[in-house]
């Protein structure tokens, strides 16, 4: 009875590794990614000297920054100070138990698959919000406040293009969003939605142009300006890792998850994890792209694109959506 | 009514992103430094040396025009006559973090002996070594001879 437990325990922190662990590894490369396309887009060279082409630069850094000395401010609630990262770490982290890479391989495949990786990704926020209160500093402080009430206003619409995409399924298991894009993708009929929710995950993983809680040329670093070392690297980590939670969050409900783009001979061999990949790795570049083109937004700009016109045009495209299903009796079962 | 189509299509940041996406085709606008250098005008003031005479006799007669016009006061030259008689230097030091390299020691230098090398990696990882001696510049000297002779025969003409 007692080895049953104990092999099924094995099991799940080997599932639990399997997904980990590579998330982690991509991150240190979406980093090495994203100061490359950076700088080929600013004609620079970006970094080509630690391995072949500087492919281990991330590991070289995080090295440099793990053997740092880790200062704690002596005005800071320590407590809280050393806890926020490690929260913004885990949760970013914990949204991947849900994520179907391929047909079958998830960690957990729950009914309200959806539900729970919105929470978590919304959960984030607390993380940035301790540390930005921990530090007891004026410049982490505005950048936790700018962080609250950002994240807030695009959760909202966030929320609504679920819904959208939900009454296009029927269902709340990401594996049933993938299977029900089999026919066409909803990034085609839902193309509106698909640009809000790419725009509202860039304000939601704090990128630019809506990096406001981190804005270094007016906050220094924002609410990581306190933290040094390992406590810097978790956030750092925690960071990338929701900013690929969020692009895979994309792929499954706009680009069709694991599936092929058509369902033709040399396309559908290809395995699921591949497309899965591919298809976020697309997403990923958009989001350095965006990066490497748009200047920052202002504070007022921003909740004006939120709360004026995101909130308005989703809200109009839910009932749009529902109303088309209804009248032309498409409504999933 | 056209504003409110093209901010809704996104027009402008769909150019901007095209934008940047042909930059990332273009050539590079910089090098690998340490691997490879830009160009150096034959003019280009680095780091100071003392140079000699084919003979191996060293330029400088200790006229202290250099210390004179240094705007900086980064040289200290101290002189007397040596064994032969001729005037020669017992000390010529060069502060080189007060150096401000406007190159006017060069200029007034009647016989060419001090002048501003092509070198200018010569960082230090202490203040202390960035007080150059006479035997540190004239080592540079030395080691700078050939590309600092080049340099003067290339900018001759423009005297």
């Amino acid at each position: 009875m007692t080895y049953d437990i104990l092999i099924t325990g094995l099991i799940i922190i080997a599932q639990i590794l399997a997904v980990v662990v590579p998330v982690l590894i991509s991150v240190a490369f979406l980093v090495y990614a994203e100061r490359k396309v950076l700088a080929l887009i600013q004609l620079r060279r970006g970094p080509n000297i630690v391995g072949p082409f500087g492919i281990l630069q991330s590991f070289a850094d995080a090295l440099k920054l793990i053997t740092k000395e880790n200062i704690i401010p002596s005005g800071s609630n320590k407590i809280v100070f050393i806890l926020a990262p490690i929260i913004t770490m885990v949760l970013s982290l914990a949204g991947w138990a849900v994520i179907p890479f391929a047909p079958g391989w998830v960690v957990s495949d729950i009914n309200v698959g959806i539900m729970y990786l919105f929470a978590v990704s919304s959960l984030g926020v607390y993380g940035i919000i301790m540390a930005g209160w921990a530090s007891n500093s004026q410049y982490p402080f505005l950048g936790a406040l700018r962080s609250a009430a950002q994240m807030v206003s695009y959760e909202v619409s966030i929320g609504f293009v679920i819904i959208t995409v939900l009454l296009c399924v029927g269902s709340l298991n990401l594996s049933k969003i993938v299977l029900a894009q089999q026919t066409v993708w909803f990034a085609i009929p839902l193309l509106p939605m698909f640009i809000i929710f790419f725009i509202s995950a860039l304000a939601e993983t704090n990128r630019l142009p809506f990096d406001l809680p981190e804005d270094e040329s007016t906050l220094v670093a924002g609410f990581f300006t306190e933290y040094s070392s390992a406590s810097f690297v978790l956030f750092f980590l925690g960071e990338y890792a929701s900013m690929i939670l969020m692009s895979s969050m994309t792929v499954i409900l706009f680009l069709g998850g694991w599936l092929p783009p058509f369902d033709v001979y040399p396309l559908n061999v290809v395995p699921g994890v591949i497309w899965f990949t591919v298809k976020v790795i697309f997403i990923l570049f958009l989001f350095i792209w965006v990066r490497g083109t748009f200047p920052r937004y202002r504070y007022d700009q921003l909740m004006r694109l939120g709360w004026k016109v995101f909130l308005p045009f989703s809200l109009f495209w839910v009932v749009a959506t529902s109303g088309f299903l209804v009248y032309f009796d498409m409504l999933p079962n | 009514m056209y504003k409110l189509i093209k901010s809704f299509t996104l027009v402008e940041l769909f150019q901007g992103l095209f934008l940047t996406f042909k930059y990332i085709f273009k050539s590079k606008v910089t090098i690998n430094y340490p691997h490879e250098k830009g160009p150096l005008s034959p003019r280009f003031r680095g780091e100071h040396a003392l140079r000699r005479y084919p003979s191996g006799e060293e330029r400088c007669i200790a006229c202290k025009l250099c210390e004179a016009v240094c705007p900086a006061q980064a040289i200290t030259i101290e002189a007397e006559p040596r064994e032969d008689g001729s005037r020669r230097t017992t000390r010529y030091d060069i502060d080189m973090t007060k150096c401000i390299y406007c190159g006017l020691c060069q200029e007034s230098c009647p016989v060419d002996a001090i002048v501003e090398g092509p070198n200018f990696e010569f960082a230090t990882e202490t203040r202390e070594e960035l007080i150059y001696n006479k035997d540190k510049l004239l080592e540079n000297g030395d080691r700078w001879e050939q590309e600092i002779a080049q340099n003067i025969h290339l900018d001759r003409k423009y005297r």
